[in-house]
């Protein structure tokens, strides 16, 4: 039965995972993010659906067992923070190159380094312009809301067996750790192992049985084999980009001015623009769900209506660049964010779009990063 | 008398392993790879086990092990083959599990990978050829390489000051509560073999009995990394590994020898 509750993101996130009927979680534990994991072991899930939950010794084990379990054709998914997630970018590449259908969350925290338990976009680079080496993206959904916490597991395993590839769900600390009211989806059960092997039995490690041996690898010493690799993988990127892309518009249709933010971020520009209105200032917001595939059309077609776009960010200016590239330079792009763990006010992003975008006008002057983030 | 008169199943005293495929090995000749290779399929197709086993593939020279070993295989990154094994095993315990792994992968950067799928006691087995040496990437220093040995990253000899003593992984791993079954073996003479592959073949008998984790490690030479011709290399194992890395049984049926 679906179900209404209040909840925090990383409960409603590892709650929807038993829901989804996914086989196993491996994690270890990093603030802002720990409640998935230890919300599994309280659950017993074990018991509800037969979901295997293992605390394992680093992020680098988990990854490699979501590896393991991914490669056998199972529904598995891990989670962290962004140390943790820097730690499983060697695993995360792996699973790329070898075509493995897994589910990663990032549930972000300020760095560089071990920098601070609060919350930060600052992983935005990381998460889409491929994170581990190689010629690779991922699938990128950020959830704005607690509700969405829930919603995108099974979107992102949708996704991920869909292209037989890696997605991530790009979250914050606070989404992460914020509680709003959720809508649990109804239980789905688990596939068996005789269902599984009938549909992934063509490419999983299953074991041999009636069929060829299968074979899970990334490696191609032929120099022809593994660019023929690398263009499967791009062609997957394209489809991605052509079938689901995914965002939304907020007040746009009439808007003067634009702000682009995601996650937590949108969050308070939704607000900001809300400000902005009752002051007669027609300010629109878009909001990229997916940051791979990037919505891209919609931001140049906007560009040809508004006089100005800001992207507002927890990070000193990541997501602008890609702004920047859609929008070909027809109308003036900034950057506003707050870094540290500091979360800007609705206020904050108003005075920074009148600031940098409306009351600059015609008298622009080419801008340093530093001068952009402050 | 045609040659098909001659290969009769009652005059036959060696074939092909079923188990591996007829592609050739990318192996140096005389290298103990491939007959541990060979070993480890005989067991699974004696077993009759095929169907339920899945392989972990090192990153060393045995990466292409899945090119060999006609079964479903999984190739991980250097060093995660055991925690690549353990997410296997836990959504399928009743499958057949194994890595093979070298002692770069195995005993330096997948050390911790190593002692925690071990303490865990997966219900695994592990294959580790340690050949003393990074035989992949050219014959550089490993954990395991000997005091004094000549590496192209130890080329003066290994010194422990400096580089430390080599790692009796083995040994470590046997004092865990969670694995039941260490041994060590070598492939470099008839009754060598015929041992390693009866203690491959315990080990997935304690598979099959859900007794925990089985480490079989195989001292193997490396006859290209050490410079040395296959014959010199075997003598050479004899007289310098074997009084380091002492063969046969360190713990069985979970007790220690
Ligand atoms: C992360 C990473 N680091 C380093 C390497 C390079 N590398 C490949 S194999 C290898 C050593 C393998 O030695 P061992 O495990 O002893 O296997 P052997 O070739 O001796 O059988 C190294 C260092 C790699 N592939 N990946
Ligand atoms: S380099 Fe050494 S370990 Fe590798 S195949 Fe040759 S002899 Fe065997
Ligand atoms: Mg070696």
């Amino acid at each position: 039965m679906s179900e209404l509750k209040l909840m925090k993101g990383n409960e409603a996130l590892a709650e929807a995972a038993i829901r989804a009927g996914v086989d196993a979680y491996f994690g270890y534990p990093i603030t802002p993010q720990s409640e998935v994991i230890e919300y599994l072991m309280t659950e017993r899930p074990e018991l509800r659906t037969g979901m295997v939950v293992l605390q394992a010794e680093s992020e680098v084990a988990a990854i490699n067992m979501v590896y393991g379990a991914a490669s056998t054709g199972k529904k598995v998914m891990t989670s962290s923070s962004s140390p943790g997630i820097s730690l499983k970018q060697e695993g995360i590449s792996y699973m790329a190159g070898a075509e493995l259908p897994a589910v990663i969350v990032n549930v972000v925290r300020g760095g560089p380094g071990l920098g601070t338990i609060q919350p930060s976009q600052a992983d935005y680079f990381q998460s889409v312009k491929g994170g581990g080496h190689g010629d690779y993206k991922l699938y990128v959904l950020a959830p704005a809301s607690v509700q969405e916490m829930s919603d995108f597991v099974t979107d992102a395993f949708d996704i991920a067996f869909k292209y037989r590839a890696p997605v991530l769900i790009l979250s914050d600390g606070l989404i992460g750790q914020m509680m709003e009211k959720v809508v649990l989806k109804d239980q789905v059960e688990r596939i068996s192992d005789k269902d599984l092997i009938k549909m992934n039995g063509y490419w999983a490690t299953t074991g041999k049985k009636d069929r060829e041996r299968n074979i899970i690898t990334s490696l191609d010493l032929q120099s022809e084999k593994m660019e023929a690799r690398v263009h499967r993988l791009q062609k997957k990127y394209v489809k991605m980009e052509l079938e689901d892309l995914r965002y939304e518009t907020i007040d746009c249709e009439d808007a003067d001015y634009l702000i682009v933010a995601y996650g937590s971020s949108a969050r308070i520009s939704q607000k900001a623009v809300e400000l902005a209105r009752k002051k007669g200032i027609k300010v629109g917001l878009l909001r990229p769900i997916t940051l791979f595939p990037f919505p891209k059309k919609q931001l140049f077609d906007l560009a040809n209506q508004v006089k100005g776009i800001l992207s507002v960010e927890l990070n000193a200016g990541q997501m602008v660049e890609d702004v920047k590239l859609a929008v070909e330079h027809k109308v003036p792009v900034e950057h506003f964010g707050r870094t540290g763990g500091i979360i800007h006010t609705p206020e904050e992003v108003l005075e920074a779009l009148e600031q940098k975008i409306i009351n600059h006008g015609h008298f622009r002057h080419h801008k340093t990063r530093e001068s952009s983030i402050l | 008398m045609d040659i098909l008169d001659i290969i009769k199943p009652e005059n036959q005293v060696f074939c092909k392993t079923k188990l591996m495929t007829d592609t050739a090995l990318s192996y140096c000749p005389g290298c103990g790879h491939g007959t541990a290779h060979n070993l480890t399929m005989e067991v699974i197709d004696e077993m009759g086990i095929v169907e339920d086993t899945i392989g972990v593939a090192p990153v060393g020279c045995s990466v292409l092990a899945y090119d060999f070993m006609n079964i479903d295989m999984t190739q991980a990154a250097h060093g995660r083959a055991p925690a690549v094994a353990t997410g296997i095993i836990r959504t399928w315990p009743e499958k057949y599990v194994f890595t093979y792994q070298g002692d770069g992968d195995l005993a330096a950067i997948g050390t911790a990978e190593t002692i925690h799928a071990c303490n865990r006691g997966e219900n695994i087995v592990i294959i580790f050829i340690n050949n003393g040496i990074y035989g992949m990437t050219g014959g550089q220093m490993a954990p395991t390489t000997l005091e004094g040995m000549h590496t192209s990253t130890s080329p003066y000899g290994r010194e422990i000051k400096n580089m430390g003593s080599p790692l009796k992984i083995t040994e470590l791993i046997a004092n865990l509560p969670g694995v039941y079954y260490v041994t060590r073996q070598s492939v470099h003479t008839h009754k060598h073999v015929r041992k390693a592959k009866k203690a491959i073949r315990t080990a997935f008998e304690n598979t099959r009995l859900k007794k925990g984790l089985s480490f079989v490690e195989i001292v193997s030479n490396c006859n290209s990394g050490w410079k040395m011709t296959p014959n010199e290399a075997n003598i050479w194992m004899e007289e310098n590994m074997f009084s380091y890395f002492p063969l046969g049984d360190i713990k069985v049926d979970g007790k220690l020898k």
